[in-house]
């Protein structure tokens, strides 16, 4: 099992979509871990939200925007995983822009201002992945 | 001096060669007032040329590529060329010349720069047809046109060089590049005896050897004797009673200074010929000037290039009041053979007194190394490198100063120490054609900007003659670009000290298949990013059959790769089907038409010849092309670092003009290379006729038809530095065509830099592209069986990736919407009609609410 803690919490204006859970339960399920290839993301609806959603190599999960916020597109989950330092990465595939996956960070602007990616807790438990829908960071 | 601008000077230089030009140009640099008027006679019908690369010219056979500095200058209204017009006569008292017409020029000062010719030796039968000597395009031109004649009789074609020197040298390799069996006759105990010493003249005749060319030494020629039928040359006889039958003889024995207008208007001339200078090139005459090679400069004549720029610089510095003088000859030479490395500099000869030598010699390697030493063993007099001269462009620049550390650690085989170079002090001269320093080639890239090879050699001059020197220019802008903070190292990323050409021979000889493996063996740790992932997704990709999904490969690819299409700004992708060679059939076209309907796809014809549909959603892919394969297509590798089109002209089954069937060579070609990974997109073309519709020229790989057969260009692009592909081989018939090709291409793979298109692969791989042509047409690195398996390994195992990935659900998972709610779709896309079709709209639009469409299954409205 794996948590990652937000810096701070900030629900989500609109919840509108349906879910499997009672009101008030935060962890959404959003898959089995074998449903996410290792080192390559997969995109989850949260409560009409697009959340990317990453499995490393050693099986930790991380849930970033999948919107990019340089490009304005909804792609980040098609990006290249990877390291830079002891740092997990996603690379944007639109303008190759890199952010941290465990806190959103932009490591690498190219050239640009930098923009950061909401992040949100996951656990894996009996090999199901959950998002925390309560607690998105900015 | 007068009060008002003196009316302007004239100046003539009889001689039309690279000294000359030379002359020219530093006169119209410095000269900003314009007090001299120049004319140049020239004795060849045509401007001057780079003859030190005379034998480039059996590979580019234009003779325009031959063509040195700026052309400009010849337009230059205080400048005149008079070509094929050679001065007969000077009358000094006069300060008149007579040229061959006979017309009468005044003179203010007149600078002989009328060169050498080649020494024929007093050889009977040195006159006779088949004889030939080597110093101009037109010798180079009736050789190759004489011995294009004898290969038509189908029988190997003879050929003998009398003269073992540099230019004797190099004519046996564009004899051989010629496909004639070449002797090489040398009078003296070894090859280039005039440069380097036994040891190192043995070496290098083992290499020579080795490039198929025979060598004998301490043999001289007593008779050159015609054949008794067709009274053209036919055998040679030795003085040791040896004979050596003939199609062809080159002498190479030498040059001799033209210094037959100084004879006669009474000028002093050197023992061995030459017209007699000081060191301000100034000859008895005060308005008289002699430079090049037909000057005796400090008691002789000196037949290289770069002593010949020296002069011209002295000679501009002082018609424009300077006081320069000659500074002393660099007579450094480099033999400019692909796959022999021989070069020596300095006291090669260990003539100074008390001069060590310090020799390494691996005879089985074939390479021989020295250095000449002072008494104390530590300053640098002089060298001489065969088989691997590494070190010479770094040395040469330090000949007479004290050298730092161990001088025996030069000598260890490449690589095991670092050749000198990037610590060069400012004074320390680089280039000697161009008289570049150290220092000038630092401050082209402190001052003037320059961040890469190219921009250095445009801005500085230094590499553009004979380029041996580029090894170090290219050191010593690395070293100063990295100071100032611009990383240029050759590593991939951080996870990986390795160039891409180094980590494509590494997965070669190793075998790894999976990244996991490959970083874990060469990387530096962590788990790689998008630019090393990417890359070595590439290298499996050209090294192995495996689908660009499969296994963990699947996680390397860029996501263009991932999902077999282009990405576009939305966030949609791109879809186009192959349209090989750009031949289709109308039920393809309908085929097309209906899928872009029925999915509300923005179409447009592509520069390839082929059509792109745009719009996509990721989710949408597997349905398009299921319809796409169905009606015959296959993926189009649009997305790919891969082959992408092979564009024709309709060639000559329609048009009237064509010669040879253009499209169905493209097709052919395009079926061959489909789905080749390689270090950047690559394009071809195919044209049927010299008219060139296909734009062939633009291309990696260029195919031009010609009645025999069909030319091959190499090199050329579009986009953002656009190049022209260079002629690379003629006539070729097809199989050759496609052999040659095969070479090219795998060569290019697996040699090039990550993201390097073929032309400036081409300007960095050793020898340019008379390198590129011996290693894949005359097999010069022995690697050409290994390049043709690896493409008929491609070949055999393609597959249709897109095909066979509709063929496998665990494929098809990853184009999924979301994870948790498949049924679901995308609804972040937004586009607006224009034209008649859809496209994104922007985020004005967005924002307003003007959007027309949302999601691309609606219907367009217009």
């Amino acid at each position: 099992m794996t948590l990652d803690a937000a810096s701070h919490a900030l629900p989500d204006a609109a919840l509108p979509a349906a879910t499997l859970l009672a009101s008030g339960e935060p962890w959404l399920p959003v898959c089995a871990l074998t449903d996410l290839a290792p080192e390559r993301g997969a995109v989850a609806l949260v409560d009409g939200v697009q959340v990317a959603v990453f499995r490393l190599a050693d099986d930790t999960v991380h849930a970033v925007q999948q919107l990019d916020p340089f490009s304005g597109a909804y792609v980040m989950a098609r990006g290249i995983v990877g390291t830079r330092g002891d740092a997990p990465t996603v690379a944007s595939p639109m303008y190759k822009q890199v952010f941290d996956l465990r806190t959103g960070r932009c490591l690498e602007t190219v050239g640009r201002e930098p923009e950061h990616l909401s992040t949100w807790p996951v656990r894996v438990a009996d090999g199901t992945v959950y998002v925390d829908r309560s607690t998105r960071s900015r | 001096m007068t009060q008002t601008p003196p009316p302007s000077k004239h100046v003539v230089i009889v001689g039309g060669g690279m000294v000359a030009q030379r002359l020219v140009e530093a006169l119209r640099a410095r000269d900003t007032a314009g007090a001299w008027r120049v004319t140049v006679f020239a004795e060849e019908p045509r401007s001057p040329y780079d003859r030190v690369a005379l034998t480039s010219y059996f590979s580019a056979r234009d003779p325009e590529e031959l063509s040195l500095g700026d052309p400009a200058l010849w337009d230059d209204p205080q400048v005149t060329l008079l070509k094929d017009c050679a001065i007969d006569s000077i009358d000094r008292a006069a300060q008149q010349v007579t040229d061959r017409l006979g017309r009468v020029w005044d003179y203010d000062e007149l600078v002989l720069a009328t060169g050498s010719d080649a020494a024929v030796p007093p050889i009977p039968g040195a006159d006779l047809p088949g004889v030939f000597v080597y110093r101009t395009i037109d010798d180079v031109a009736a050789l190759r046109g004489w011995v294009e004649e004898r290969r038509k009789s189908g029988r190997p074609v003879r050929g003998a060089v009398i003269g073992g020197g540099l230019l004797g040298l190099e004519a046996a390799g564009a004899l051989k590049a010629l496909e004639v069996q070449a002797t090489v006759i040398q009078s003296g105990t070894h090859l280039m005896n005039a440069q380097i010493d036994l040891g190192g003249g043995e070496a290098l005749k083992r290499l020579i050897n080795a490039m198929g060319i025979a060598v004998r030494v301490s043999t001289g020629t007593k008779e050159i004797r015609p054949s008794r039928r067709s009274g053209h040359v036919g055998r040679l006889d030795f003085t040791d009673g040896g004979r050596l039958d003939v199609d062809v003889v080159v002498l190479a024995t030498g040059v001799r200074p033209r210094d037959e207008l100084a004879r006669v208007a009474g000028l002093p001339v050197g023992e061995r010929g030459g017209a007699v200078v000081d060191l301000a090139c100034h000859t008895e005459d005060p308005t008289i000037w002699a430079v090049g090679e037909v000057a005796c400069i400090e008691g002789r004549c000196i037949g290289l290039v770069a002593p010949g720029y020296a002069m011209a610089e002295v000679v501009a510095d002082r018609l424009l009041g300077g006081e320069a003088t000659f500074p002393g000859a660099d007579t450094a030479t480099k033999l400019k053979l692909q796959g022999v490395d021989v070069a020596s500099f300095g006291d090669a000869f260990a003539v100074t007194p008390g001069a060590m030598e310090l020799v390494y010699a691996d005879p089985v390697a074939g390479v021989y190394k020295k250095l000449v030493l002072s008494d104390d063993a530590r300053t640098l007099l002089g060298g001489v490198f065969v088989g691997d001269a590494s070190a010479f462009a770094g040395l040469r620049p330090l000949t007479g100063r004290e050298l730092t550390g161990d001088p025996g650690a030069y000598l260890l085989p490449e690589g095991s120490a670092p050749a000198p170079g990037a610590d060069l002090p400012d004074d320390a001269n680089v280039c000697s054609c161009n008289n570049v320093t150290a220092g000038t080639v630092r401050g082209a890239v402190t001052e003037h900007g320059c961040t890469d090879l190219p921009a250095v050699k445009a801005c500085t001059k230094a590499g553009t003659s004979c380029g041996s020197c580029l090894p170090l220019v290219k050191k010593i802008v690395t070293s100063e670009l990295e100071k100032s903070g611009v990383t240029v190292s050759k590593a991939l990323c951080e996870h990986f000290d390795l160039s891409r050409a180094q980590l494509f021979d590494a997965v070669r000889v190793t075998g790894l298949r999976t990244f996991s493996e490959i970083i874990a063996r060469h990387g530096r740790g962590g788990r790689g990013c998008d630019i090393c992932k990417p890359v070595i997704a590439n290298i499996l990709g050209s090294t192995g059959p495996e689908h660009v999904l499969a296994g963990e490969m699947a996680a390397l690819q860029d996501t263009n790769d991932h999902v077999m299409a282009n990405m576009q700004k939305d966030g949609s992708y791109s879809v186009v089907p192959r349209i090989a060679g750009g031949e289709i059939t109308p039920e393809g076209l309908i085929a097309i038409g209906s899928v872009a309907q029925e999915f509300g796809l923005y179409t447009k014809i592509t520069g390839g010849q082929r059509i792109d549909m745009f719009g996509a959603r990721m989710d949408q892919l597997p349905a398009i092309w299921t319809r796409l394969v169905d009606a015959g297509f296959e993926s189009g590798q649009a997305y790919g670092k891969s082959l992408r089109t092979v564009k024709s002209c309709v060639g000559s089954t329609w048009c009237r003009f064509g010669v040879q069937d253009s499209v169905g060579l493209a097709i052919e070609l395009e079926n061959r290379y489909r789905g080749l990974r390689s270090p950047h997109k690559f394009k071809l073309g195919v044209s049927g006729c010299a008219r060139e519709c296909a734009e062939a020229r633009g291309k990696d790989v260029g195919v031009i038809a010609t009645d025999k057969g069909w030319n091959m260009y190499v090199g050329g692009n579009g986009g953002f530095t656009p190049r022209h592909a260079q002629l690379l081989a003629e006539d070729l018939d097809t199989e050759a065509l496609v052999r040659t090709i095969d070479r090219y291409l795998m060569y290019y793979i697996r040699t090039a830099d990550r993201l390097q298109r073929t032309a400036p692969w081409m300007e960095e791989v050793e020898g340019g592209l008379e390198g590129v042509r011996q290693v894949i047409m005359e097999d010069s690195l022995g690697i050409c069986a290994d390049l043709d398996a690896a493409m008929a390994a491609h070949v055999d195992t393609y597959q249709d990736e897109w095909k066979a990935t509709l063929d496998d659900p665990e494929k098809l998972r990853r184009f999924g919407s979301f994870i948790n709610a498949p049924e679901e779709t995308d609804r972040s896309f937004a586009y607006v009609a224009e034209r008649g079709q859809a496209r994104p709209a922007t985020l004005a639009e967005r924002e307003s609410g003007a959007v027309l469409i949302a999601g691309t299954t609606l219907e367009v409205r217009s």
